[in-house]
């Protein structure tokens, strides 16, 4: 493994431009909830949610500038993890 | 006499995140549950939904967001070989974990308060979908703070050995991964707050 890549320093200032995305992306997801957007609004609630997962993921966990080994097994399982969620309310949707 | 520890960060670090693979689906499967049951009971779920505090739980979620960008801050502090602010920031993570954890207790006071708590008699009295909804809600958010808890231990440790210099720059694998566990933390409830407060 590449020796380099662990001891890498993120700038403090990459982790607070990413908590503001963060917020802000909080304070959207509550914003659109005043505005009745039907089936859509669960849509909106997920993908807002998902955003704001991958931006923990990348940045706070590091995962950015991780080994391509550890970038494909996270990425593959919360694949995996979505696949299983979706395939289930497929499943009862048209049941 | 000295002896060679032998250390691997890379496989220590592995395996913390095989370990949050399994919290992952352990949450997961609770959505699913969460999922279904809403989808048989909407009407009740919707109105017990809307009894939660969307600023409760918003306060709590940016409190999160912030915790989790202290404590990733923490892990550059440490390698840029400044102890005083690696542990200025790992205080202010415990802060906020103890300030959501306040919050979250006001919050849990109101409904017990209410009548509302598991196995309650207001509870049994509102009905089947109420119930699920209340249940799962005091299960799930009580097993993530559950899991808040466990985080507020492993960062004092790790801000007791940051403190007395046995963990520093040349060893920083145990903040790293005490961070990547309370990020999960955060990332568990980026999903609950829309689930339970958000979605009408």
């Amino acid at each position: 493994m590449d020796k380099q890549d662990n001891n890498h320093i993120i700038p403090y200032k990459l982790y607070l431009t990413v908590l503001a995305g963060l917020i802000t992306m909080t304070i959207v997801s509550v914003g659109v909830t005043k505005i009745d957007l039907g089936n859509l609004s669960v849509f909106v609630a997920i993908l807002l949610a998902s955003s704001k997962s991958a931006l923990v993921l990348v940045f706070f966990m590091h995962l950015k500038f991780d080994n391509t080994l550890l970038k494909i097994l996270v990425t593959s399982v919360f694949i995996l993890v979505a696949l299983v969620l979706f395939i289930t309310f497929l499943d009862y949707n048209y049941r | 006499m000295s002896i060679q520890l032998h250390r691997d960060d890379d496989a220590s670090k592995l395996g913390m995140w095989l370990f949050i693979f399994t919290e992952l689906l352990l949450f997961a499967g609770m959505f699913i549950v969460y999922g279904v049951y809403r989808y048989l009971n909407p009407v009740a779920f919707h109105l017990a939904a809307s009894e939660l505090s969307i600023t409760a739980g918003t306060i709590n979620t940016i409190i999160l967001l912030i915790s989790s960008a202290t404590i990733a801050m923490a892990s550059s502090a440490l390698r840029l070989k400044n102890k005083q602010l690696t542990i200025i920031l790992l205080l202010s993570t415990l802060f906020m974990a103890f300030m959501f954890m306040t919050n979250k207790y006001f919050e849990w006071k109101g409904k017990f308060g209410h009548g509302i708590f598991p196995g309650s008699d207001d509870l049994l009295r509102l009905g089947h979908g109420d119930t699920l909804f209340y249940g799962l809600y005091f299960f799930m958010t009580g097993l993530h703070a559950l899991h808040i808890v466990v985080g507020f231990i492993l960062i004092s440790v790790v801000c007791y050995r940051v403190n007395n210099n046995t963990l520093t720059n040349n060893n920083p694998v145990l903040l790293d991964n005490t961070g990547l566990y309370w990020h999960l933390v955060d990332l568990i409830w980026i999903f609950l707050f829309p689930l339970f407060y958000l979605i009408p």
